[in-house]
């Protein structure tokens, strides 16, 4: 079973497709849905968390030394991030560029 | 055994509910259903059932009281009719898409507008597709015996889908009938305590209905028909064992004088009985005619109605609900369906009739059955008309 698409037969689902494991919705895979990525530049980012807390999909986790890192597992690529920044270090860039 | 007692057939329906021993009622008043659930909650206020009765704000909410319940491991109850089934509709789809088998009677009335409380079949129709099992009673007895059946049926591992036991709305919830009620020790043995394969406990969590992404929504759908298909032959089982133990036999498709009949008249419910005293007329003066009613109507019992009807050269289908210009009412649908898939083409001739309230007659039932005979001889094309109509 492809467990963060959930590409199974009919005859594998549970009943009424219930999802019979607790908090496997970490398991899905939302990132592939994104046309663009955000990338920090480290150099004009001054920690202040707002990405982290306006991430609709807590995407965004601190790392070492204060810095903020997103999760391109589930990144949508909405954008929201690079709005809220206010010092405009996030920049959407197109995927595949 | 129990005793044979005049009572209204809304009552005799509460009072199955209540010795099928139900854990949790939630329903809104609505006529012509207001009765069974209004006795219900006499029944459970004068301590005489253990269960929640929960008299909610609309039948939107009852039913999602009733997929909280059913998913919780409760025996469930509700009922309503036209208007409130159509408000309801939406959970309805998601009961059965979880496979929690609530039970519902559906008091059938016509749906607005005009505003008519009068029976017809509109709303049994409007929500034909929500893939609950679905049969129609014919008198009050049957109501009460279907609702076991229902229970039963619905609640079966082999089955786990919700069930709607149809009656007319007025013509059989208001009418006083002879009603034999079971014991309560003859209703445990029919019908053991309810085991939900799954239940919501946070000791043991997971997710019922979760989102269905493209990928994986076809498998579902394919999955609950598969499913559904196969509750046909528990269905019939559960029907057998109850006739074993209470001596009235049920089946999906009933046939009544159709041995040597040329004509055969289709109907579903209360009106079928009027459509047996009129054939009872017609066999007197010599007419080949016959009935079949059909009381499974979802899922449809196609091998069994064909079996039914093969014999016959002509078909007079009763509908009770608009398909506005479709070939043909609901009923006829299928019943072509049936015939077409087998390679069997009697001539059909499609009627539809008793809308919101309007009575459907003895000699209506006459002129049907002459009227097809004729069409069939001077070669009319097929259709559907609507009778008892002024110009």
């Amino acid at each position: 079973m492809a467990k963060e698409t959930g590409i199974v037969g009919w005859k594998e689902l549970a009943l009424g497709c219930a999802v019979m494991k607790p908090g496997s919705a970490s398991e899905l895979k939302t990132g592939d849905w994104r046309s663009m990525r955000p990338v920090t530049d480290y150099e004009k980012c001054t920690k202040c968390g707002q990405c982290y807390i306006f991430c609709p999909d807590m995407v965004y986790r601190k790392i070492d030394e204060g810095f903020y890192e997103a999760n391109l597992y589930y990144c949508k690529g909405c954008g929201i991030c690079a709005r809220e920044c206010p010092v405009n270090c996030i920049e959407m860039v197109e995927e595949g560029k | 055994m129990s005793k044979r007692v005049g009572m209204e057939v809304s009552i005799a329906a509460a009072e199955a509910v209540a010795l099928a021993n139900v854990d949790v009622i939630a329903a809104y008043p609505i006529t012509p259903q207001t009765h069974i659930v209004e006795h219900l909650s006499e029944i459970v206020a004068d301590g005489h059932l253990d269960a929640e009765f929960v008299p909610v704000e609309s039948e939107h909410s009852a039913m999602s009281c009733c997929v909280g319940a059913a998913a919780g491991g409760a025996r469930t109850f509700t009922s309503t009719s036209s208007q409130g089934y159509a408000l309801m509709s939406e959970i309805c789809y998601i009961a059965s898409s979880l496979r929690l088998p609530i039970v519902m009677a559906v008091a059938n009335r016509a749906l607005s507008a005009p505003i008519s409380i009068w029976n017809d079949h509109a709303d049994m129709m409007m929500s034909r597709d929500t893939c609950w099992i679905q049969t129609v009673a014919e008198n009050g007895q049957e109501v009460v015996d279907l609702l076991f059946h229902a229970f039963r049926t619905g609640e079966d591992r082999r089955v786990l889908f919700p069930v709607i036991v149809n009656l007319d709305g007025f013509i059989l919830t208001h009418m006083i009938e002879p009603i034999i009620l079971p014991d309560q020790e003859e209703v445990d043995r029919y019908l053991k305590p309810y085991e939900p394969q799954m239940r919501l406990d946070p000791r043991n969590p997971f997710t019922m209905g979760p989102v269905g992404m493209p990928e994986v929504y076809t498998e579902v759908k394919k999955a609950q028909d598969e499913a559904f298909k196969a509750s046909y032959p528990v269905i019939l089982e559960a029907w057998k064992e109850f006739g074993d133990q209470f001596g009235r036999y049920y089946k999906p498709v009933e046939a009544y004088k159709t041995e040597d009949a040329e004509t055969i008249l289709v109907t579903m419910g209360s009106i079928s009985e009027t459509a047996m005293t009129s054939i009872d007329a017609m066999r007197e003066s010599g007419k080949k005619v016959g009935l079949v009613r059909i009381r499974l109507w979802r899922p449809f019992p196609f091998d069994d109605f064909f079996d039914a009807v093969k014999g016959a050269k002509r078909l007079v289908v009763v509908d009770r609900a608009m398909s506005f210009s479709g070939g043909c009412g609901p009923v006829c649908v299928e019943v072509k369906s049936a015939l077409y898939d087998r390679g069997h083409y009697p001539y059909i001739h499609n009627v539809l009739g008793g809308l919101g309230g309007r009575d459907v007659t003895v000699e209506n039932f006459a002129e049907m059955a002459d009227d097809v005979v004729r069409a069939h001889e001077t070669g009319a094309p097929m259709g559907y008309e609507i009778i008892n109509v002024r110009e």
